[in-house]
């Protein structure tokens, strides 16, 4: 018998990659400051004190307005981008759209640091108004990545038919193409969303000191008493993350059955 | 044909519809994106002055010394030298490179036979749960997921107690705080930005070309090398670009991971940008960074056209 090398390999990469996610909710039941084997016993405790932690709600608070509004404004601006550059063809388009794509591979800390100085040398007082300027920044890429493949495969006959049935331009998009993209944009917003909260070097720049959940996250761990409630928070947000993905996912399956073209796989 | 029909032939064309559509987006990049990334440039050779940059032309934040102006307006005392002068300034661009490096060669060669694993091996109606599996991990906080390589890998951590439970090792190793740590750290967080796009490329090769290398008398191992890999070639750069370029301005990993005792360029241009107030010199730094990443990422898409041009 032939031995699956490959499968076995992607089976270790897979175990790899799941390694530090396993761990997380492994020591967040652990009755120890100590974040080290053996195991000291069970306890919920971790968890009792995140839930009573204020700064803890307020980050949260603060994070949820940001990625909220980060999100509706990446996956708009990303819908403009993504149906002008698969619709039409106009001088420039190159270019403009290797700008707004840029953020997906700039470092973050060039991005946070570049808009950060012009901020500042204009007099803008950092708040959580400058972190969603620049959360909007790097989120509005993948948004146009996502939509634009959600563009893409929709079949241009039926934008046709509604012309012909006499709809004009507006009430073309509102009523056959917006339906059909719209599984994308739900997805858009979710992984929008999902980047911003995660979000860090822009949030600790661009912010004031306020907390987010990012930034609450990273201070925390540098005293090793709170690590272990981090830890619990970190198996909360898997738990979150999981849910929203399995969301994301499902509209985008249902996007593509919507428009009756073949699954290739994958977010990005 | 009059002025007006050129007009409205303008304003109905196709080219006014995409530039009208794409202009929010456009307009909110221009200003928040293309707007300070050119002033970063034109900070890195104006003058440093208290709390202010003064617009005032020089290369010293690049090469040779640079004077600072203090509240009053004269000239500093001291110097400073410059990016490309200052001896501390180049070893964490080397580090930086290096490790760099290192985090793409490590991810892109794990990362291609788990892209090519999927995509030729696994079941068509399967492929999307796979790739799903894969993404899973990467949307939870990367602080968090930093930080659990931190966990893992200290001195009291998980893989030292294991080790040392299991008797294989009295002392434990010391992994924080190292270049490697870092690599390891790295090459996990970035992963799927290099299985994703190799995947791509893979799915996109005619698999009747593979067959007709067989057909020819080629080996599988050489129908590989001279048929699938060249084809693949697009995702490997993608995903080498995609890893190279943000990996060598991460802040979070030397933090986290090298305990603040590895800097990396990232923590120099936070330096000088905030803590020192020096902006030029901090803008010339970040400037410099992305012109060595950009060199290199141009020789690397140079030498790949060589490689593919070779194989025909």
């Amino acid at each position: 018998m032939k031995i699956p090398t490959l499968r076995i390999y992607t089976i270790a990469y897979l175990i790899f990659l799941y390694t530090p996610i396993v761990i997380l909710p492994i020591f967040a039941f652990n009755n120890s400051t100590a974040v080290a084997f053996p195991l000291q016993g069970f306890t919920t405790e971790w968890f009792y004190n995140i839930a009573h932690d204020d700064v803890l709600f307020r980050a949260l608070q603060n994070s949820l307005i940001v990625s909220s509004i980060s999100s509706v404004l990446s996956a708009t601006l990303g819908t403009f981008a993504a149906r002008a550059s698969t619709r039409y063809k106009f001088p420039g388009s190159g270019p403009l759209m290797g700008l707004i794509m840029l953020p997906m591979v700039l470092p973050d800390m060039i991005t946070a640091m570049a808009l950060l100085v012009v901020l500042l040398s204009i007099g803008i007082k950092l708040s959580l108004v400058t972190i969603i300027l620049g959360h909007v920044l790097i989120c509005t890429p993948f948004s146009v990545a996502i939509l634009t493949s959600a563009f893409q495969s929709l079949d241009k006959s039926l934008e046709e038919a509604a012309c012909d049935l006499g709809e004009g331009p507006v009430s073309t998009f509102m009523l056959v193409i917006l339906p059909l993209v719209m599984p994308g944009i739900i997805s858009a917003l979710l992984i929008s969303f999902t980047i911003s909260l995660d979000e860090f070097i822009v949030t600790n720049f661009l912010g004031s000191g306020e907390p987010l959940l990012s930034t609450f996250i990273y201070g925390q761990l540098r005293f090793p008493k709170y690590v272990p409630n981090i830890m619990a928070l970190g198996t909360v947000l898997v738990g979150v993350s999981i849910i929203l993905l399995t969301l994301a996912e499902f509209f985008r399956r249902r996007g593509i059955a919507k428009t009756g073209s073949k699954d290739t796989g994958g977010f990005l | 044909m009059s002025e007006r029909q050129v007009r409205s032939r303008f304003w109905g064309s196709e080219a006014f519809s995409g530039l009208a559509l794409i202009s929010p987006t456009a307009l909110y990049a221009i200003l928040l994106l293309a707007a300070p990334l050119a002033t970063t440039l034109l900070y890195s050779v104006f003058t440093d002055g208290y709390l202010v940059v003064i617009p005032h032309f020089q290369l010293c934040n690049y090469i040779g010394e640079c004077r600072s102006q203090l509240a009053d307006g004269t000239p500093s005392p001291d110097t400073y030298l410059g990016a490309w002068s200052d001896p501390i300034t180049q070893a964490l661009m080397l580090r930086s490179l290096n490790v760099s490096m290192l985090v793409t060669a490590m991810t892109v060669l794990l990362a291609y036979p788990v892209a090519y694993f999927v995509s030729f091996n696994v079941d068509a109606s399967r492929k999307s749960l796979w790739l799903f599996l894969i993404t899973i991990p990467f949307w939870t906080s990367y602080v968090i997921r930093v930080f659990m390589w931190n966990v893992m890998m200290s001195r009291t951590g998980v893989i030292n107690s294991v080790l040392e439970g299991m008797g294989i090792i009295s002392e434990p190793l010391q992994m924080v705080f190292t270049i490697q740590a870092m690599v390891v750290t790295l090459a996990h967080a970035y992963a799927p930005f290099a299985i994703l796009p190799i995947f791509v490329a893979l799915e996109k090769i005619d698999r009747s070309l593979l067959e007709a290398g067989q057909d020819l008398g080629e080996t599988r191992f050489t129908t590989f090398l001279r048929v699938t890999l060249p084809l693949s070639m697009t995702g490997v750069i993608a995903s080498v670009l995609i890893v190279f370029i943000p990996t060598i301005g991460d802040y979070v990993t030397p933090n986290l991971i090298g305990g603040g005792k590895i800097p990396m360029i990232a923590n120099i241009i936070e330096k000088q940008m905030l803590k020192a107030d020096n902006r030029p010199l901090g803008s010339a730094i970040a400037v410099s960074a992305m012109l060595v990443v950009g060199l290199i990422s141009v020789l690397f898409l140079f030498l790949n056209r060589r490689y593919l041009k070779g194989q025909k």
